[in-house]
């Protein structure tokens, strides 16, 4: 099993899903260098970190999707590699085509870095055999608002590409804990097949005791236990 | 060329003996590059010329210190082979002016100042103070100063963790942003600003040079404000966070091989001050052909590119035969890099443009023998009148909770998460201890060790009395860390003071830096680095003198932080320290009664030191649960937090001897801090507080859901909490 964590210009959580992947849960783990062309296939599962991808000036992920290795990872895909897409992973899928849908500004304009919680809507992917059901993970971004038609939304639903929604600690899902104005409480979603996940909030974030918070390491063991 | 005169020197902002010097120092007159480069080094900004007599006063070495002052940042040992580099810096003036882009490159030019020196920056702090909430600008600035530092901090990805932000009337015509930050790098793996070894080249990394941020340091930062100052907009920089990204990534790649021999930021003075120091501190000299630098427009004059202060971009002295790797690293991050020079034996810098020499000038004169001054300083007449304080003459409230509801709302107390939940606090998942506790803590990976910082400065005691004010800062930061578990190790400062030239301005100066160096000197905890930001003043009405400190401690286990919030129901409460009653100075007495009058309280800073070392002894036993200084709106409004900041909501049950009940519960003595303990460890903390000669005071217990002190509090702590954390979205709400 082997994970790579892909860097842009401008990934800042690289370092971070590179320590989790490879101190934490002790996974063989490389960079990937945004400017490389060779296949992925001696990798396992593809992480493509946060960050502000190019500065995110025009439209976060806008750029990184013209990257040469975009066209590995769409090939990685189409072989049913696993690829988890964080924040600005998840911004960069969205640009690239992997993924449907868009992420606009959040509803209250700021950035907002805080805990959530989240509720694990569809537990049979690969990314989601979490032990708990509701998992408290920050999120840390401007434009994580999610957004898409009524048509594209039905089509999300029906097919459980709903992977995780913003909820209360309870797990009620309602408008006063939707952090950032996004449809249906949206927080992350899959492709149809189940290989490729966008999330907004971070696990990598809370996957450690010494932060005070282990829920993160959940969907990173699902990704391993799915593996081994 | 036309010819310079002393009407050019002066709106240069040179005085008529500086202009005097030059000419004797060069044998003629400057030419007008010339003129620029001497008038931008011997700016107040970047030679501390009023400041340099009393900044030697400063305790600035321990076996603990790597780097002291004089370097692009201070560097401490942390232990495990590793060092810390940090430094505080004011971006005032710019951001009064501007107050996104300014904030924004205040952020870029500490984290540049950190990276220079080999380290990665992993932490930041913000010590923002403007003018009174009511004021008409405030509120524009306020937002645009905290988007600023979250554009471009959360970007670089360099978490923002803590600082502080105050509002007072001082303020109204000039902010005060002071930007810390801190970086880990190896001990063995330190890099300097130093142009060693003749023949070696010089080489240009980073953004393009443009026509911005011309004569920042020299006109806008070294000078007061007056209703005109907007017409400085011009002089603030743009900052790019993701050039200085790609520039951080770079250089820490660089900083993995053996090809460079000194490094050094444009920061203040750009290219000037970036070549001028780095071969200074060498004694050599730097020729540079100035057709040779990437310029973002065509046209651009020797005296501008000399002189902008465009972001994001560096100075390197490579080893010769070794520039074609450099160069190769800067390419793979799509950097502009380019040899436009190399260092020379002569001891002068050389800058040649069109194919001749354009400036010549001897490097010593500029750096080492700018212009000091020991400047007249007289004790200013308000002092007097403002420390007669006759406490018994101000009466006692009818309500006391009201008064603690009234302070927990006021914006110098209440929670701050409406600002440090626009910065990412968390990015490189270090941050132990997030923001709201007394001091942030961060966990050093690969090591046992924890590093907590904390800012502080009261600047109300400052301009009460500056002296015992500069001490006070000190001890209040070194508190703020031991409470958090660690040991206060060395600080940096940011002096913000008005204009100088004003002999009580400069013994505002003079005292709080004495102050600051006695405390420095019993808490052993030496100044490693620093700035001073004078001229903060508009239309002749300074600001308080506010001299800011970062404390910087170590935990020796991260493990054995703690935070300031109760951590169950029947704890023991105690407070350690003094409880005087001492109502001068306070937040209570500002907001409450609008009095502004000391005396400020006591500070023994003996006791201090005796007091943090009691409290880190109770704490590295397993002993307490839970430590939270006095500050701001006294021992009320402290236990309210100890309820109310936690996961859990835990009330508390106090009782105490009082004399003057406002005083008791809102006053503002110093070196006092709440504990919360496991009723059977209560022996033991009281051995240990015996053992170093330190009060200790049984308050109460906690539980329930009220805070209850006396028969003079009893709310309950839900509606404490939402006063507390809902003060600045309301304030923010109200047009």
């Amino acid at each position: 099993m082997k994970f790579g964590v892909v860097r842009f210009p401008g990934s800042n959580c690289d370092d971070d899903c590179y320590h989790v992947a490879k101190n934490v849960l002790g996974i063989e783990t490389d960079y990937l260098w945004h400017k490389d062309t060779k296949p992925l296939s001696e990798y396992s599962c593809i992480i493509i970190p946060g960050g502000f991808s190019y500065g995110d000036y025009l439209r976060p992920g806008a750029i990184a999707k013209f990257s040469p290795i975009i066209s590995s990872i769409k090939e990685f895909a189409d072989k049913g590699g696993l690829i988890i897409g964080i924040c600005n992973g998840f911004q960069i899928l969205l640009e690239s085509g992997l993924l449907e849908g868009v992420l606009i500004r959040n509803k209250n304009l700021n950035f907002i870095c805080k805990d959530v919680y989240i509720k694990v809507e569809n537990k049979n992917t690969p990314f989601s055999k979490t032990e708990k059901n509701i998992l408290k993970i920050p999120i840390a971004h401007k434009e994580g608002c999610f957004y898409c038609d009524e048509s594209l939304l039905n089509k999300l639903k029906s097919n459980n590409q709903i992977v995780f929604r913003y909820c209360d600690e309870n797990g009620d899902i309602t408008e006063k804990v939707n952090p950032n104005g996004s449809l249906y409480s949206i927080a992350g979603i899959c492709n149809e097949k189940g290989n490729v996940l966008g999330m907004m909030p971070h696990p990598e974030r809370c996957s450690e005791k010494i932060l005070g918070n282990e829920d993160g390491r959940q969907i990173f063991q699902s990704i391993i236990d799915y593996l081994s | 060329m036309s010819e310079i005169t002393l009407e050019v020197a002066i709106e240069h902002g040179l005085k008529v003996e500086e202009f005097e010097k030059i000419i004797e120092i060069l044998g003629r007159k400057p030419n007008l590059t010339e003129l620029g480069i001497f008038s931008v080094m011997w700016s107040e900004h970047c030679s501390y010329k009023s400041s340099r007599v009393h900044l030697k006063k400063f305790p600035t070495k321990a076996p603990w210190v790597i780097q002291g002052p004089g370097e692009n940042a201070g560097i401490i040992d942390i232990g495990e082979g590793y060092a810390v580099a940090f430094k505080m810096e004011s971006h005032n003036h710019p951001s009064f002016v501007e107050p996104y882009q300014g904030a924004a490159t205040g952020v870029g030019g500490i984290l540049r100042d950190i990276f220079t020196m080999g380290a990665r920056p992993i932490a930041s702090l913000d010590s923002l103070r403007f003018g009174e909430p009511d004021n008409e600008r405030t509120k524009y600035l306020l937002k645009g100063v905290v988007s600023g530092i979250a554009d471009y901090g959360n970007c670089i990805g360099v978490p923002t963790i803590g600082g502080e932000i105050y509002f007072d009337k001082c303020y109204n015509g000039n902010i005060l942003v002071n930007v810390f930050s801190l970086g880990l790098v190896k001990k063995d793996k330190i890099f300097y600003g130093y142009a060693g070894g003749v023949g070696n080249p010089v080489i240009y990394v980073g953004s393009k040079t443009g026509r911005d941020g011309i004569h920042g340091c020299s006109l806008l930062a070294s000078d007061e404000f007056d209703e005109k100052s907007e017409e400085k907009r011009p002089t603030v920089q743009v900052g790019d966070p993701f050039t200085e990204k790609l520039l951080l990534e770079a250089c820490l790649e660089l900083f993995q091989h053996d090809y460079i021999v000194g490094i050094q930021d444009m920061g203040a003075a750009g290219l000037t001050s970036s070549s001028v120091e780095m071969a200074g501190r060498a004694g050599t000299g730097i020729f540079m052909d100035l057709d040779k630098v990437p310029l973002r427009e065509k046209g651009m004059t020797p005296y501008e590119i000399m002189l902008s202060e465009s972001q994001e971009r560096m100075l390197i002295v490579a080893k010769k035969g070794y520039e074609d790797k450099v160069l190769e690293i800067f390419k793979k991050w799509d950097l502009d890099a380019v040899i436009v020079g190399h260092v020379t034996d002569d001891g002068f810098l050389t800058l040649k443009y069109n194919g001749e020499i354009c400036a010549k000038i001897p490097v010593k004169y500029i750096s080492d023998e700018a212009p000091v001054y020991n400047r007249p300083y007289e004790k200013p007449d308000y002092i007097e009148k403002v420390n007669n304080l006759d406490k018994n003459g101000i009466p006692e409230p009818d309500d006391y909770n009201e008064i603690l509801k009234k302070l927990l709302g006021n914006l110098n107390i209440a929670n701050k998460k409406w600002v440090y939940e626009q910065y990412d606090h968390m990015v490189r998942i270090n941050t132990v201890v997030l923001p709201g506790s007394d001091a942030a803590v961060i966990r050093i990976k690969g090591t046992k060790k924890g590093v907590a910082m904390s800012s502080d400065c009261n600047s109300r005691f400052c301009f009460l009395n500056p002296k015992r004010g500069g001490m006070i800062a000190v001890c209040e930061s070194a508190r703020n860390v031991a409470c958090s578990g660690a040991r206060p190790k060395a600080i940096t400062d940011c002096l913000n003071f008005g204009n100088p030239e004003k002999p009580e301005i400069m013994w505002q100066f003079k005292e709080s830096v004495e102050g600051i160096a006695e405390a420095c000197k019993i808490l052993d905890t030496p100044v490693v680095s620093g700035n001073v930001s004078f001229y903060n003043e508009t239309s002749g009405v300074p600001i308080y003198p506010t001299p800011t400190v970062a404390m910087v401690g170590i935990l020796d286990d991260v493990n054995q932080h703690i935070t300031q919030w109760f951590k169950d129901e029947n704890d023991v409460i105690v407070l350690v320290g003094k409880q005087n009653e001492e109502l001068g100075g306070s937040e209570y007495l500002a907001y409450i009664y609008n009095i502004i009058k000391g005396p400020i309280p006591e500070i023994d800073i003996n006791y201090e030191k005796r007091l943090i070392n009691a409290l880190l002894e109770m704490n590295e036993n397993g002993l307490i649960k839970s430590a939270h200084d006095i500050s701001e709106g006294g021992l009320a409004v402290a236990l309210a937090e100890c309820c109310i900041t936690g996961k859990k909501l835990i009330g508390a049950k106090v009782e105490l001897n009082v004399e003057k009940a406002s005083a008791a519960l809102f006053g503002e003595s110093q070196s006092r801090i709440i504990i919360s303990c496991d009723e059977s460890n209560l022996n033991k903390i009281k051995e240990i507080a015996d053992k170093y000669n330190i009060d200790f005071l049984r308050l109460g217990v906690t539980g329930g859901k009220e805070l209850k002190i006396n028969n003079l509090i009893n709310i309950n702590i839900i509606e404490l909490k939402e006063i507390y954390f809902n003060a600045f979205d309301n304030y923010l709400k109200k047009i």
